[in-house]
């Protein structure tokens, strides 16, 4: 009997406990998307569910903006969102690839080097990058934020490298006894094996640099044809909010945020098993 | 572990080639670029003239730099605030989860929804809930009979920014924590039971300990995330010209060399930086050492 009762206190507890945080959690999003439904006089009404409920915010984000902005805007952030999760899988399964299957003499050494990067704050790297782009001429165009895509990176090596440590090494003989050379072995048998991880690592990529808001900072213009989503929509808030128009802000936040929801939603199980993962014993 | 595929003759080109993109990254984008911002600390260059050799004298200038200094210790505040939050916070969560509840993927899907959202976005709507005559904060505390807060007013602005971060770094530190917890065998938890002991006890003799190496692997991305905060403070607290109420270091790196051009305060700033972060995980790894229990 006090078993039984001690248990359904502990029950009632941490369902307290777990519905409270889930409404702190998620009561953001609500209002995000109540804002973004209502008609400007009532943008700090007291209500939930606005009532008229319009469209009209939408609207405007996509048709009153000069020049097509909220379109441009959207463009840039899928095509270097895109542009960065292709470079990233190419570049990092490759090293992946390497370290974890071949033997040569400096493998420990470079993976040691390359691991201990992630220690190494990012801004550290902007000062440099920048300067370099700068005399490359680069600057106020996409390629330094399309460039380092490219040239690999620790977590996504990392995250593949442990990926490959898992598939089967006769798999690599047999291939090689039908005559498979080194970058076939690479390229039909590593990489389709290792989908999951490769999707992980993409929804990763994607993620990061469809949220960043520091590089394009630094490295565009403030020009809404050049920028992303990110830039764009903390321009908006002084200018939006200036005209009192916060009702159009939370249609173009909500929009923002959208794809990622989408994605999220369908490959969840991609996303949690990835944090997961990065967080696994060495 | 070991596979030694072994590159055939001609095909050991390919496995450099492979390795090329890599390289260049470590060539340009940090091992290069650390040495790189390590070397223009000690000049000073606005990207105009030609770079002026300065010695330690961005260093010592850091040490008398009011605005610094403020930045900096900002920065401590808020890593000590924000660490030990989102650490407790989302223990407490992936313990509760994995009580075997009813709609744990539910919950899961929720606490994690931050997770995947723009800081930017995230912090637009958060502005909005800390309007000091508008916001829905304030409505809550009225109706409790509390006088409203000025959340982002320069005394609580801190306070009000730990809290988005947090918020915003819950579920992922709720799905290392719940992968730790899985880990841990239930047969336990059974003996323990048997023995009569209460879930407190299991919690702080069993639990606890078996989860180490999480709280660990959690403490370590937190901080590191923490030194280097920058969104939600970017866009909660920006004022006129590039300042902000709550300057961090970041900010201070980020205005000094791209506001300013003085491309060596900056470099001397970002160094400063890197040894906070270098001095953390040694510490760290000392405290890995004594107290984190590897089954």
């Amino acid at each position: 009997m006090t078993k039984k009762n001690h248990k359904f206190v502990a029950d009632l507890l941490t369902y307290t406990v777990l519905i409270g945080g889930a409404i702190v959690m998620i009561v953001p999003f609500i209002w995000m998307i109540s804002v973004s439904f209502r008609v400007p006089a009532q943008q700090y009404a007291r209500i939930l569910i606005p009532n008229p409920v319009t469209f009209q915010n939408y609207v405007n984000l996509i048709k009153d903006l000069p020049d097509n902005a909220f379109l441009f805007l959207t463009a840039n952030s899928f095509k270097l969102s895109i542009l960065m999760v292709i470079g990233q899988v190419l570049t990092c399964s490759m090293a992946a690839f390497v370290f974890a299957v071949c033997k040569f003499r400096a493998r420990n050494l470079l993976f040691a080097l390359l691991l201990g990067t992630m220690m190494i704050p990012s801004q550290v790297s902007l000062i440099p990058n920048f300067i370099i782009f700068k005399y490359l001429g680069l600057i106020g165009s996409q390629w330094p934020l399309i460039l380092p895509g490219f040239w690999g990176g620790a977590f996504g090596t990392f995250l593949l490298r442990q990926y490959f440590l898992t598939i089967p090494r006769d798999l690599v003989d047999a291939a090689r006894m039908d005559g498979a050379s080194f970058f076939g072995i690479f390229w039909k048998i590593y990489l389709p094996l290792a989908k999951p991880a490769i999707a992980a690592l993409a929804i990763f990529v994607f993620k990061d640099a469809w949220n960043d808001l520091l590089h394009p900072l630094v490295y565009l213009p403030t020009d809404m044809h050049q920028t992303t989503l990110t830039v764009g929509l903390a321009f908006f808030q002084q200018q939006l909010v200036m005209g009192g128009k916060f009702t159009v802000l939370m249609a173009g936040a909500f929009l923002s945020i959208l794809p990622l929801l989408i994605v999220f939603f369908f490959a969840q199980k991609q996303f949690i098993e990835g944090v997961a993962l990065t967080g696994m014993k060495r | 572990m070991n596979y030694g595929l072994k590159p055939f003759g001609r095909e050991r080109i390919w496995l450099w080639l492979m390795l090329v993109p890599t390289l260049i990254g470590l060539a340009f984008g940090t091992v290069g670029s650390l040495l790189a911002t390590l070397g223009l600390s000690f000049f000073d260059w606005d990207l105009i003239n030609p770079p002026q050799w300065a010695g330690i004298s961005n260093y010592a200038a850091l040490l008398q730099n009011k605005d610094y200094i403020e930045a900096f210790v900002n920065t401590l505040k808020f890593s000590a605030e924000y660490v030990p939050g989102v650490v407790i916070i989302s223990l407490i969560i992936a313990v509760l989860l994995n009580r075997k509840i009813r709609g744990i993927s539910i919950f899961r899907t929720i606490y994690f929804l931050p997770t995947v959202t723009s800081a930017v976005a995230a912090a637009l709507v958060w502005n909005m809930i800390y309007g000091k005559d508008t916001g829905i904060l304030n409505l809550g505390l009225e109706s409790l009979g509390l006088s409203p807060i000025c959340w982002l007013c320069s005394e609580h602005a801190m306070f009000s920014v730990v809290i988005v971060n947090v918020w915003g770094a819950i579920g992922e530190g709720m799905i290392i924590f719940l992968a730790g917890l899985t880990a841990i065998p239930r047969d336990y938890y059974e003996v323990a039971s048997i023995d009569g002991a209460s879930d407190l006890q299991k919690f702080f003799h069993i639990t606890l300990p078996l989860i180490t190496p999480s709280i660990f692997f959690q403490t370590l991305i937190s901080a590191i995330n923490a030194f280097q905060a920058y969104d939600y403070i970017y866009m909660l607290t920006r004022r006129g010209q590039g300042n902000s109420t709550v300057p961090v270091a970041v900010y201070s790196i980020y205005r000094n060399a791209f506001n300013f051009f003085r491309m060596g305060d900056a470099s001397a700033q970002a160094i400063q930086l890197a040894l906070l972060v270098a001095v953390f995980m040694l510490i760290m790894f000392w405290w890995e050492r004594h107290y984190v229990v590897y089954e």
